[in-house]
């Protein structure tokens, strides 16, 4: 009996232990992430950093979110017509290429963008600092790292995301009119009216608390991860590998909770 | 004063310090000895409270450090890191200026350059390296931006890591000097770590060599030729022979 069950015992313990290891880090990350809340209303506040960090992640970022966007909107709506043809169906392509990108794909693109463009430059920039000693000198120039690193680039993601998202929105619409009026043979007015008839109020919002959501996350792993590096090149390099798998997973889990949560009914 | 006693330390399987015992006087300067990994640098950043240790107490002048209220402590303190550790985002005199921009030091950001290029002078730089980066700046340049960041707030205790690393000899000698000057001039308490002798011969009031997780030997540095202890002498005649074993 004892000799059948080792080896389904040796699996599920093998399939146990990342799962552990994996809420364990969860569990850290939440910690994290509660240490850095109560630190956002606690001074001293580092304006400078603030800044640095808004343009880091907001402007910085506008080249690659508007043309993800753009590209997205644009296959969306050869996509919409293609399969809306299958149906005679057509027609909707202004509200559905609307509703896909406001509600899905420009929060969770742009999400997934700022995952590889900023989680991927934070990690990099605050486990090199780890490795070099940086963190160490910041203690004992009596600076808390969380405060000085942490804070300003979690808040400047927390508040530009949203803004990206709400571009990206304008920017992906933009790309399906283009294509739709340019290459598919629609009306640019009725184009442009049923887009905003049909989207609502809660789409937008919707939109809008995704980007906050993921710009918190994305902007904390990557801090978390810079903090927790291992040690030379290597520890970097896993830094920033471990942090854009973590954020992009986090971020596609978070936009299912989400969904359900302000859509599921 | 700087007191350590029975300071205990283990990372994983590996017990670094077992018990160290040392005391620092206030206004003199002690150099602490000792090969690769054998745990100088835990030591001194058990001290600032980087590291934590498993066991023993750490007080500076009677109090223990970790009953210190952390800010104040640490305003005592200045640091030069081993390979400097300059923010590599701010320009040269902003890291001078650091403690002086910022928390109960603050003060008028163009009184804070003024006192970052003075530092920078007496470290032997010209004000014309204020406004460069880190990363435009040599090795030796470097440390010296380090040591101008270390003394600008004018600390009581000031510690050197491994302060001549991967200098050339020349420049070795004038941070070693520079070091020296500094601590007398400012009457501070100086600890160093390091395993060049001719920074040891230039800095220290005192030594003490760090082996096998406790202080072999310490004592005054004009005693250091003429002490018995094997392990010291080893140690400072470079020899492969002896109670060190080479493969570790």
């Amino acid at each position: 009996m004892a000799q059948v069950l080792a080896p389904i015992s040796a699996a599920l313990a093998a399939l146990g232990r990342p799962v552990l290891a994996s809420l364990a880090a969860l569990g850290r990350m939440t910690i994290y992430g509660a240490q850095t809340l109560g630190h956002i209303v606690r001074p001293p506040f580092y304006g400078r950093e603030f800044a640095s960090a808004l343009l880091n992640v907001g402007w910085l970022s506008l080249p690659v979110v508007g043309l993800t966007a753009i590209f997205t909107g644009g296959a969306l709506a050869l996509q919409i017509y293609a399969g809306g043809q299958r149906f005679s169906a057509e027609a909707v392509v202004p509200q559905i290429v609307a509703i896909g990108m406001v509600r899905e794909l420009g929060p969770v693109l742009v999400g997934l963008m700022i995952a590889a463009r900023v989680t991927s430059s934070i990690a990099a920039e605050i486990a090199t600092m780890k490795v070099t000693e940086q963190l160490d000198a910041l203690v004992t120039l009596s600076t808390n790292p969380m405060k000085y690193l942490t804070v300003p680039r979690v808040l400047a993601g927390f508040l530009c995301v949203p803004l990206l998202v709400g571009i990206g929105d304008i920017i992906g619409i933009m790309g399906g009119f283009l294509v739709a009026t340019g290459q598919l043979g629609f009306n640019p007015a009725s184009y442009i009216k049923n887009t905003v008839d049909f989207l609502q109020t809660a789409d937008v919002v919707s939109s809008l608390i995704k980007g906050a959501v993921f710009g918190f996350i994305a902007t904390l792993i990557g801090c978390y991860y810079g903090m927790n590096s291992g040690r030379g090149a290597q520890g970097v390099g896993g830094a920033t590998k471990g942090a854009v798998a973590s954020a992009s997973i986090l971020i596609l889990a978070a936009n299912f909770i989400l969904t359900s949560v302000l859509f599921g009914s | 004063m700087i007191t350590l006693s029975g300071v205990h330390k283990t990372f994983g399987p590996n017990a670094v310090l077992r018990g160290v015992d040392l005391t620092i006087d206030r206004g003199t300067s002690m150099v602490v000895i000792g090969g690769s990994g054998t745990g100088k640098s835990v030591l001194l950043k058990s001290i600032l409270g980087l590291v934590t240790p498993d066991k023993g107490v750490i007080a500076l002048d009677g109090q223990d450090v970790r009953k210190a209220e952390r800010e104040a402590f640490l305003a005592r303190f200045g640091m030069l890191f081993q390979g400097g550790a300059l923010f590599d985002s701010l320009k040269v005199w902003e890291n001078v200026a650091f403690r002086l921009m910022r928390g109960p030091l603050a003060r008028p950001k163009d009184e804070a350059r003024e006192t970052a290029i003075e530092k920078l002078r007496r470290v032997g730089l010209k004000p014309a390296v204020a406004d460069l980066v880190p990363a435009e700046l040599s090795g030796g340049m470097q440390k010296r931006v380090g040591l101008a960041r270390a003394i600008a707030a004018e600390p009581e205790i000031i510690f050197f890591d491994e302060p001549t690393t991967g200098l050339d000899p020349i420049m070795s000698g004038v941070i070693n000097e520079l070091i020296r000057e500094i601590v007398v001039e400012m009457g501070a308490t100086a600890m160093t770590i390091t395993h060049d002798m001719s920074s040891v011969r230039a800095i220290a009031d005192n030594v003490a060599m760090l082996h096998g997780g406790v202080i072999q030997w310490t004592g005054p540095v004009a005693e250091m030729d003429a002490a018995k202890d094997p392990y010291l002498q080893q140690f400072i005649h470079g020899r492969s022979d002896g109670p060190i074993e080479s493969v570790r």
